[in-house]
């Protein structure tokens, strides 16, 4: 291995309480796609949620029309950037759920542009996940997955999918776009669980 | 895992760096001495990857600057924020090591050995990879018209100033944010117009390369196609923003 | 703040990543689309980089690759991909 004199990166080192294993600190909010900026027209946004006996869905004004909260987490993006205390606006996951009657253990979150992502439902609920609409007192910016994108601070970023517009409800666990190519099933990230195997 | 180490070993190789030479304030070009360099065509990039002492590793890729004739340099821009680039353009002396793995591209090439006249479309350090075909068409002694049409912020930021007069190619630059004093040429980005008027004629058949950002080289391939331009004619090499 | 469109590369830079684990060049390489059938070179295609690579058609937007790096293993997903012209 050579070693090159002087070179550092950019990495900030942080409290280890907050930056988990194998991560840096950034003060900027890197934007990474796995494809191009979907722009959905407001009129014609829905959140919706599948897999259940009576499925439902709200447009975008009635998803705005819910109990909404501002939110402070540390986001951790498997790419090894971690960003503390970024600001959000959304309604908890938990609201969404209570509209449908379930006992599903898992989630396929699905979003325009064909990404999807999966959780067990004990990560997205009990205050642990919002659809958020707003980012740092602004509308979320649609390079941010503005109108709307899942949150998911706990597990590594990718679970917080972009430009979310709902989830299916399964009794089984389906891997998502990364789960099913080399990222790990649930991505804790003080596990340093990235990849499968980990 | 042993056989991932077996490919490293195939494609990281250890270079040195053998001179620096400062191009304009931002962009400095590194001469490097790679053993067991195969040698390269004009228009690849590399692969550079620097390890810190702790293990950290940050990988990037930079276009040959020279002429497959020229030995191994590469042309690199600090990019603000960046995290390789400035510690390359600001840090890196002579004798201080890396990796490089290539050379890499089959694609966006130029061996000089097609008669079509060449369009060079250059935007901020896309130049790179061009001038290393402009300075391999010298180096051989070819014939085949070429002419580079490149965009910069002002004159201090044009890469080659003067090395890009004595190649015999046609050179025509706009200057999109500062001119000088007296400046007659082009002053605006890339457009139709602007390619209309130096760029060949689609009638000629021409080979074109352009090399920037992806905002550039969209814009300038979608003003060449209105002009008539092939776009099987047209070869695209994109740059992130990312240093 | 970078727009949307220059986080778009294009297939070269994948070129380094290929010729890792091919051995041999790639940028160059036609390729079918599996989603509409269009066939360009690797060089043509979109690259996005979100957790890992994902290379997109050019005409339909459909992903053609995706490539994961870690721990010194590479998942390569080429499903997307019909076929390949080789030499």
């Amino acid at each position: 291995m050579i070693v090159s004199r002087g070179f550092r990166g950019r990495r900030r080192e942080g409290p280890p309480d907050r930056v988990p294993p194998g991560q840096y600190l950034t003060d900027d909010f890197p934007v990474l796609s796995a494809g191009p900026t979907p722009h959905t027209p407001l009129e014609e946004w829905t959140f919706s949620i599948h897999g259940v006996e009576e499925p439902v869905s709200w447009s975008w004004d009635e998803f705005r029309a819910l109990p909404s909260e501002p939110v402070t987490v540390d986001i951790h993006c498997v790419t090894r950037w971690s960003k503390l205390d970024t600001v959000w606006e959304g309604v908890s996951v938990d609201t969404l759920l209570e509209a449908v009657e379930h006992d599903a253990a898992y989630a396929l979150a699905f979003c325009d542009g064909g990404y999807t992502t999966n959780l067990p439902l004990e990560d997205l609920t009990d205050g642990k996940a919002w659809v958020a609409f707003g980012y740092d007192g602004e509308p979320l910016d649609p390079e941010h997955g503005g109108p709307a994108r899942l949150l998911v601070p706990h597990l590594y970023f990718w679970k917080s999918a972009k430009w979310v517009r709902g989830l299916t409800l399964r009794d089984e666990d389906e891997p998502g776009f990364w789960e099913s190519n080399g990222y790990h099933l649930r991505g804790d990230p003080w596990l340093e669980q990235r990849y499968w195997g980990d | 895992m042993a056989g991932t180490a077996v490919l490293g070993r195939l494609t990281w190789l250890s270079a040195s760096v053998a001179g620096t030479v400062v191009e304009t304030p931002r962009v400095k070009t590194l001469e490097l001495d790679v053993p067991g360099w195969a040698g390269h065509r004009a228009g690849q990039h590399l692969d550079v990857r620097l390890t810190a002492e702790d293990g950290y590793q940050a990988q990037r890729s930079y276009s040959i600057a020279s002429a497959p004739g020229d030995g191994l340099a590469v042309t690199v821009e600090r990019l603000e924020d960046g995290e390789v680039s400035p510690y390359l353009v600001d840090e890196v002396r002579e004798g201080d090591q890396l990796e490089v793995r290539g050379p890499i591209g089959g694609y966006f090439v130029w061996d000089g050995d097609e008669p079509a006249p060449v369009l060079l479309v250059a935007g901020g350090s896309g130049v790179v990879p061009l001038m290393a075909m402009a300075r391999h068409r010298a180096q051989v002694g070819a014939t085949t018209p070429m002419r580079l049409i490149y965009s910069s912020r002002s004159w201090e930021d044009v890469i080659y100033r003067d090395e890009l007069e004595t190649l015999g190619l046609e050179v025509v630059q706009t200057l999109t944010r500062e001119q000088p004093p007296g400046w007659s040429g082009y002053s605006r980005r890339i457009d139709s117009e602007l390619l209309s008027e130096v760029a060949w004629p689609a009638s000629d058949s021409p080979r074109v390369y352009i090399c920037g950002s992806t905002r550039f080289v969209d814009a300038a391939a979608d003003g060449l196609i209105e002009l008539g331009y092939d776009p099987a004619w047209i070869r695209t090499e994109r740059f992130g923003a990312t240093g | 703040m970078i727009g949307t469109s220059d986080l778009k590369l294009d297939g070269n830079a994948i070129g380094g990543v290929m010729l890792e684990l091919f051995g041999f060049e790639l940028t160059a390489t036609p390729c079918v689309c599996a989603g509409c059938g269009a066939r360009e070179e690797v060089a043509r295609l979109d690259v996005y980089t979100g957790a890992g690579i994902v290379v997109r058609c050019c005409h339909c937007e459909a992903v053609m690759i995706r490539i994961v790096q870690g721990r010194g293993r590479t998942w390569l997903d080429l499903s997307g991909t019909a076929s390949l012209q080789l030499g």
